[in-house]
């Protein structure tokens, strides 16, 4: 009890600073790059690697660079024979590249989709906007989002699924994807751990197989064999056919990301919600997931990433996604040979992505785990 | 329903009713290996029942089926009227009279300590929101850390956490409370407090059933000791004829080797 004490409290002896030797940058980098003649050695190759291959890309990708060619004569960037970049190639084919081929006229509308998914994003990833009224938020958007991009109403003129393509199709297939693949591979992490044997030999099944094919198959299967078996005149469309393979794929994987935070989890929480007299949903929405997820959040946003790149191989079935359509812009004659332009700039945009996603992340466990020790 | 603590705690005295717990010949297996054999147990309204015994004697197991937490597979177990079947009604009607408090707290680390109170009131009883939480801190008082309703777990020490998983406990409203070595996994300065808190419940007239190694609050406040070994209750009584004249061998041995470690 707080009120007994027996006797003055003793002074703790004051706390004194570290030696100032051992820290600081100065003290850092004694410590880890000049501790002996061998690592001394080490770090001053490395410099020197690194800075002439700085030096070398600064040249490269600024000094030398073309910005902008007249016409498509794009003589004057071949002229440079590789000591300059091209990047020509991105202000002539930024367009294509982004919104494929998409009507020329109508590309504000897959532009106005980018910011709605890229603030979507941002939205969801506050925690003050946590909330039921965050799901009616998706709903809407992505609504709009759909009327946008097929348009036919308000004086839009419609485009067929065929003809999108770019960026937004990146993002929907991803979006779409983890939104839907995320509850589905809980369910299936849960089921796999039921007590019913039908249902956890179902989920055990689901998770193999699918874990037991590459995604390409899968696709291939979604496109291909997928339709001979509907009945005849009836078409679902092909976009969402690739959808919903990458939806099953990504469940199995995340299902089992999901079941390590399960598994994690000390059997004393399930006891002492079960002694409380909490239902199995109720003990699992408010202890067990609260907890496991927050576990397994750097795998979760892990396979998040891989998912948003793996997005990328649809384009083995011809859909025209963002990587799809930067290959195919320098099919081009004019074009042809500068593909290293294209592929750095098709880079930074997923590199922006999966970094925004990354950060978020680490920020995102810190602030959940920083009450627990 | 009652909304304070105090008002909870003097509806519990009730001479007249039923047993809260009727163990009959309960038998219960963990593979081939028998840890409770024909376990008869009477708890009377009220009463407080220490169990002892030494370690794999099966006490903790015994407590455990209680509540359901551990299935037996012989026998009958009857709580506050309620068989213990697989019917799932039942077990949630137990469930929702019955309190336990674990030897590693398990409180939940997600919620606040005020959380970790008011959740099973809130989804279980259906409790509105602001009566749970002044029921809640009706109890933390009782247990002496209202100030610590805003932390979470992690920021108390061992007693505080066991003291909120008391209260917990007490926020369903319980008719029995089930202890299953509460102070086991606490440093010695923080076992006095916890004590101290269940004396305090045992004071109130609350059944309890207490798995403990804790001989003196045995002597302070159980009506009756059950000794248990190698899955059978091997003797029981008040704790005076438990502790002074211990009649089997087994119970002489046990008392010896825990008193020797004190």
């Amino acid at each position: 009890m707080s009120d007994i004490t027996a006797g003055p409290v003793p002074t703790p002896t004051a706390s004194r600073r570290a030696p100032i030797s051992t820290t600081g940058p100065w003290a850092w980098a004694r410590a880890n790059l000049f501790s002996g003649w061998a690592s001394t050695a080490v770090t001053l190759l490395l410099a020197y690697f690194i800075i002439t291959w700085a030096l070398g890309f600064i040249d490269w990708a600024f000094v030398n660079a073309i910005w902008s060619v007249p016409n498509n004569q794009t003589q004057a960037c071949r002229d440079l024979k590789g000591v300059g970049a091209c990047w020509a190639v991105i202000t002539e084919k930024h367009r294509f590249i982004l919104f494929g081929t998409y009507p020329y006229e109508e590309q504000w509308r897959p532009l106005l989709v980018c910011l709605l998914f890229i603030g979507l994003y941002i939205v969801s990833a506050m925690r003050r906007f946590w909330r039921a009224e965050l799901g009616l938020i998706w709903i809407v958007t992505l609504a709009v989002i759909g009327v946008l991009m097929w348009g036919g109403v308000l004086s839009m003129s419609f485009v067929p699924q065929e003809r999108w393509g770019g960026l937004p199709i990146t993002l929907i297939l991803s979006t779409f994807g983890i939104a839907f693949a995320f509850p589905l591979s809980i369910l299936v992490a849960l089921g796999r751990r039921s007590k019913m044997p039908a249902i956890k030999m179902i989920c055990i099944v689901y998770v193999e197989l699918i874990r037991g094919v590459p995604l390409i198959s899968l696709l291939f299967m979604a496109s291909v064999m997928f339709p001979l078996f509907l009945p005849d005149g009836m078409n679902i469309d092909k976009l969402l056919r690739a959808q919903v393979a990458i939806i099953l794929f990504a469940a199995a994987y995340l299902a089992e990301v999901v079941r390590a935070g399960l598994q994690a989890l000390p059997k004393g929480q399930y006891e002492a919600a079960d002694a409380m007299g909490l239902s199995y949903w109720q003990k699992t929405g408010l202890i067990v997931l609260p907890q496991a997820l927050r576990t397994v959040i750097p795998p979760l946003v892990n396979t998040f990433i891989g998912f948003f790149k793996d997005t990328s191989l649809v384009l083995i079935i011809g859909i025209f996604d963002l990587l799809t359509a930067g290959k195919t812009a320098i099919v081009e004659p004019a074009w042809q040979g500068f593909g290293v332009e294209v592929y750095i700039f098709i880079a930074l945009i997923y590199f922006c992505f999966c970094f925004a996603m990354s950060r978020y992340s680490q920020s995102l466990e810190a602030t959940l785990n920083n009450r627990r020790r | 329903m009652s909304a304070t603590a105090e008002a909870h705690l003097a509806s519990l005295a009730r001479p007249d009713a039923p047993p809260a717990i009727v163990m009959d010949k309960v038998n219960k297996w963990f593979g081939s290996l028998h840890v409770l054999r024909d376990v008869t147990l009477n708890v009377g309204n009220g009463e407080r029942v220490v169990i002892c015994g030494p370690s794999g004697s099966g006490k903790s197991t015994l407590i455990r089926c209680i509540n359901r937490l551990e299935q037996h597979q012989e026998g009958r177990i009857i709580v506050e009227g309620n068989e213990l079947t697989d019917d799932l009604r039942s077990l949630d009607a137990i469930r929702r009279e019955v309190g336990m408090v674990f030897q590693s707290f398990n409180l939940f680390p997600h919620l606040t300590i005020l959380e970790n109170c008011t959740l099973a009131p809130i989804w279980v009883r259906k409790t509105p929101k602001a009566e749970a939480e002044a029921l809640a801190m009706s109890y933390l008082e009782r247990v002496k850390i209202p100030e610590q309703a805003k932390k979470y777990p992690g920021q108390l020490s061992g007693g505080q956490q066991q003291r909120v998983a008391i209260a917990r406990a007490l926020c369903m409203q319980p008719k029995i409370m089930l202890f299953d070595e509460p102070t086991s996994a606490l440093d010695p300065e923080m076992i006095k407090e916890v004590l101290d808190t269940m004396v305090g419940l045992a004071d109130s007239g609350m059944t309890m059933v207490c798995v403990t190694h804790e001989m003196g609050f045995a002597r302070q406040v159980a009506d009756r000791v059950v000794f248990m070994d190698r899955g059978e209750i091997v003797e029981s009584g008040t704790p005076t004829e438990m502790f002074e004249t211990p009649k089997t061998d087994r119970l002489r041995l046990f008392l010896s080797q825990i008193l020797r470690g004190h």
